[in-house]
C-alpha cells in the first residue's frame, strides 16, 4: 500500500504519466467531445455526462478521480451537482475543475464557492488542462498520504493506550497494595498519573502509623512510568517493615540515582502519619509547598530539599519537619499540576489563588471538594482536570481509619520457639542507625508473633526510643509539652546525638515457646543516667510524669514492666496466645 | 526559542544566553552549546535575561550540564532570571546545585 503509493507519488511529480479516471460532465456535445479527445490522448480514461443530474449518476458508477464540470447545465447546475459530488466522495478528495465560458471575477469565484477546486475557461487550451491535471492528482495522492498516516496515528494511538493500560494494570498490582482507601486520605489522581509521572502511595507502618508518598517524576510516559516501580517496591517493602522515613527516602535516592539518566529525578513528599502520638513529620523535596490546616491556623510547608535521584547518597539531606496535629487537622500535598493549571487566557492558577481559597475555607469540612472546584472552574471548560494531583491527609484516631492491620497470619511454617539475642548499639552507630526494624525481622520468625507486628513493633521502637531518647541524650518529653518545646526537643536530639562517645544501647531479647502461644521478654540497658522508677509504683504515669505515654502504652501491652539499676534497666514481658 | 554562547577572554568562562521558553525542544540545542569543541570550560554562566520560562525537562537539563562540567566540583551559576524561572529554582531546590544570582 505504502510502496505503490510513494511511486505513484514520485511518477506524477517527474510528470510522468499514470492513467486516471476522469469523469466530464457538459451539456455541449461538441465541447464534450473535443474534452474527451484531449484526455484520452493524454492517457486517461474518461466517462462523460449530459447535465448536472447524469453527473451524480456516472459518479456512483464510474468513481473518477478527477471531474471536470460545466457550469451551467439543465436540469441541475454545476453548482449544484458539485456540492452532492463533494458529499458522496465523502473522505476522498475528488477536485472538480469547472469548466466555464463566464470570465468575470463573481462567476469564477462562485465556481470555487460551491465547491470547486479550479476553473478552465473556454475555448480550452490542452497544455493547461495537462497541467491542472497532473497538479490535482498529485493533490490527490498527497491527500490520500495524509488519510493513511492519519489512519497510522489513530491505530498507533490505540496500541500505545492498549500498552499503557497493561503497563498500569502491572504498576497497579505492584503500588496499589498501599491504604490509599483508608478513612483519612482523600486523593485526586490521574487514573493513568503514572504515565504523567505522578505516584501516590500509602502504606501502614506495623506501629499502626501510616506513609504517604506523593511522587511527580520528570517527563512523560514510559521513562515516568518506570522509575515508579522500584519507587513503589522500596516504599512498600521498607514500610511494612517498619523501616522509618528518612532510611526509606536514602534508600529510594540511592535507587532513582543509580537507575535513572542523569536530568531524569523524583519532586517528591513524604509524611509519616503517626496516629497514637498525633504527630507528622514531613520531607519535601522539589514538590511545591505543602500546606498544614491546624484549626484555623494556616502553615505552609516549604519544600527545602533537593528531589529524588540527584544527589549521591552520601550528600542526601533526609532531615524532616515535625508538626504536631490535632484529631480533625490535615495536610495537604499536589503536585505542580495544580498551580500550573492554566486557563483560556493562559494564565495560571498560581499559588495566590490556592491560598485564598484555603483562607476562605478554612473551617470547611469539604476544603479538598472546595480546592477542585476552584481549581476546575478557573481552567473552564475543556480543561484537563484529569491531570490533576492533589492529596487531603487528616491525623484521626486510629481505629476510624477503616482498614485492618492486614499483615500475614499463622501460615503454619514452623519457626524458632526458644531463642535469645543480644544485640548491643554504640556510640556514633547510634546516630545514624535505627535497630528496630532489624530487631524486629527477627522477632517475625516466631509465626505466631506475625499477626501481632503491630503490637512489637510499638514495644520495641517505645523501649528503644526511651533508652535514646531520655536515656542516653537525656532528654525530658515534657519538654514537648508546648509547640515551642516541641522545636526545641528535637533541636536538642540533633545536637546531642552528635556526641555520643562512650554510650551504648544493650538490647537483649528472649523467645519462650509455649503449648499454644509464647513469651516474649525483651530487656534494654543503656548507658544514661537512669531515673527514679521507684516513684511509678506500677502506676499509669500522668501526662507529665518523666516518660509519659511511651510507658503507659507499654503497660497496656505487656504483662510485666520492670526497671532495674538506676532506672537504666527496664525488661518487659510479652505474652500471646495462639 | 534560541540560545547563544560567548566565550570569556581568559577562555575560563562559556556563558549560555537562553531565548524564551527553555523546555524540551531545546534539549539538542542546549547540549550542543555546553559540549562545544572549545570546552571544557572552568566555569559555566546561564544567563536567563530573557528566558521566560523553564519546565522539568530544562531542570533535567541543567543536571545534564552540572554532570558534563565535573558534578560536585562544577562551577556554575544561573544569572538574571524572572520570577517566574527563579520560583521553578526554588521550589526544586536547586540552589543547592548551582549558584544563582
Amino acid at each position: 500500500m505504502k510502496q505503490s503509493l510513494d511511486s505513484e507519488m514520485a511518477s506524477s511529480v517527474l510528470g510522468s504519466q499514470k492513467t486516471l479516471k476522469i469523469l466530464i460532465a457538459d451539456d455541449n456535445q461538441s465541447d464534450r467531445m473535443i474534452l474527451q479527445n484531449i484526455v484520452k490522448k493524454q492517457g486517461h480514461d474518461t466517462a462523460t455526462a449530459v447535465d448536472g443530474v447524469d453527473a451524480i449518476e456516472k459518479f456512483s458508477e464510474f468513481r473518477p478521480d478527477i471531474v471536470l464540470l460545466d457550469a451551467l447545465m439543465p436540469r441541475m447546475d454545476g453548482f449544484e451537482a458539485a456540492r452532492k459530488i463533494k458529499l458522496l466522495a465523502g473522505e476522498d478528495l475528488i477536485p472538480i475543475i469547472f469548466l466555464t465560458s463566464l470570465s468575470d471575477a463573481e462567476s469564477l469565484a462562485k465556481c470555487l464557492e460551491a465547491g470547486g477546486d479550479d476553473f478552465l475557461s473556454k475555448p480550452y487550451n490542452r497544455i493547461i488542462l495537462q497541467a491542472k491535471i497532473n497538479a490535482f492528482n498529485r493533490m490527490r495522492i498527497m491527500h490520500k498520504t495524509l488519510l493513511r498516516q492519519r489512519d497510522q496515528i489513530a491505530e498507533h494511538n490505540d496500541h500505545m493506550v492498549r500498552e499503557q493500560q497493561v503497563a498500569k494494570t502491572v504498576f497497579d498490582n505492584v503500588a496499589h497494595v498501599g491504604c490509599l482507601g483508608a478513612n483519612n486520605i482523600k486523593h485526586l489522581l490521574s487514573p493513568l498519573a503514572v504515565f504523567n509521572g505522578d505516584v501516590l502511595l500509602a502504606c501502614q507502618k506495623p506501629s499502626g502509623g501510616m506513609h504517604v508518598l506523593l511522587g511527580d517524576f520528570t517527563g512523560h510516559g514510559l521513562p515516568a512510568a518506570i522509575g515508579a516501580m522500584p519507587l513503589a517496591e522500596i516504599f512498600y517493602g521498607m514500610t511494612s517493615k517498619g523501616y522509618a522515613l528518612g532510611d526509606i527516602l536514602r534508600e529510594v535516592n540511592q535507587k532513582l540515582r543509580k537507575i535513572l539518566p542523569v536530568g531524569f529525578f523524583c519532586c517528591a513528599c513524604m509524611a509519616e502519619l503517626n496516629f497514637e502520638q498525633e504527630e507528622i513529620e514531613i520531607w519535601i523535596g522539589g514538590l511545591p509547598d505543602c500546606y498544614l490546616v491546624q484549626g484555623d491556623q494556616l502553615i505552609k510547608v516549604a519544600s527545602n530539599r533537593l528531589p529524588l535521584g540527584i544527589l549521591k547518597g552520601e550528600a542526601f539531606d533526609a532531615r524532616t519537619y515535625r508538626f504536631e496535629m490535632k484529631h480533625g487537622d490535615r495536610v495537604y500535598l499536589w503536585s505542580d499540576g495544580i498551580v500550573e493549571a492554566t486557563n483560556a487566557k493562559g494564565e495560571m492558577f498560581g499559588e495566590q489563588r490556592l491560598q485564598q481559597v484555603f483562607n476562605a475555607n478554612l473551617r470547611e469540612l469539604n476544603l479538598f471538594e472546595k480546592i477542585r472546584r476552584s481549581v476546575v472552574d478557573f481552567m473552564g471548560e475543556g480543561g484537563p482536570s484529569d491531570d490533576l494531583t492533589l492529596v487531603e491527609l487528616t491525623m484521626m484516631p486510629v481505629k476510624e481509619l477503616g482498614i485492618e492491620n492486614n499483615y500475614l497470619t499463622n501460615t503454619g511454617l514452623k519457626g524458632p520457639q526458644h531463642w535469645r539475642m543480644a544485640y548491643e548499639l554504640c556510640s556514633d552507630s547510634l546516630a545514624v542507625f535505627d535497630p528496630v526494624p532489624l530487631l524486629l525481622q527477627i522477632a517475625m520468625e516466631v509465626p505466631g508473633l506475625r499477626t501481632r507486628n503491630g503490637e512489637m513493633f510499638t514495644i520495641l521502637s517505645e523501649l528503644y526510643t526511651n533508652a535514646l531518647e531520655h536515656g542516653v541524650l537525656g532528654l525530658h518529653s515534657k519538654l514537648k509539652g508546648s509547640p515551642d518545646g516541641f522545636a526545641e526537643y528535637y533541636r536538642l536530639r540533633e545536637e546531642r546525638i552528635r556526641r555520643l562517645d562512650g554510650h551504648f544501647v544493650k538490647v537483649d531479647v528472649r523467645h519462650k515457646g509455649a503449648v499454644a502461644g509464647g513469651v516474649l521478654t525483651i530487656r534494654v540497658e543503656d548507658s544514661g543516667k537512669g531515673f527514679d522508677y521507684q516513684k511509678l509504683d506500677g502506676k499509669l504515669p500522668g501526662p507529665t510524669c518523666y516518660s509519659g505515654r511511651g510507658t503507659a502504652l507499654l503497660l497496656s501491652m505487656c504483662s510485666r514492666v520492670e526497671y532495674f539499676g538506676q532506672g537504666n534497666i527496664v525488661e518487659v514481658d510479652y505474652e500471646w496466645q495462639a | 526559542m534560541s540560545i547563544t554562547t560567548s566565550r570569556s577572554d581568559d577562555n575560563a568562562e562559556l556563558t549560555i544566553r537562553i531565548k524564551g521558553r527553555f523546555d524540551f525542544s531545546s534539549h539538542q540545542e542546549f547540549r550542543d552549546a555546553y559540549e562545544n569543541p572549545e570546552g571544557p570550560f572552568e566555569q559555566y554562566k546561564i544567563d536567563m535575561t530573557e528566558t521566560t520560562y523553564l519546565d522539568s525537562s530544562a531542570l533535567g537539563m541543567l543536571l545534564l550540564l552540572r554532570d558534563y562540567a565535573g558534578g560536585d566540583n562544577a562551577k556554575i551559576c544561573i544569572t538574571n532570571c524572572n520570577n517566574d524561572v527563579r520560583k521553578i529554582l526554588t521550589i526544586s531546590n536547586f540552589e543547592q546545585l548551582f549558584v544563582i544570582q
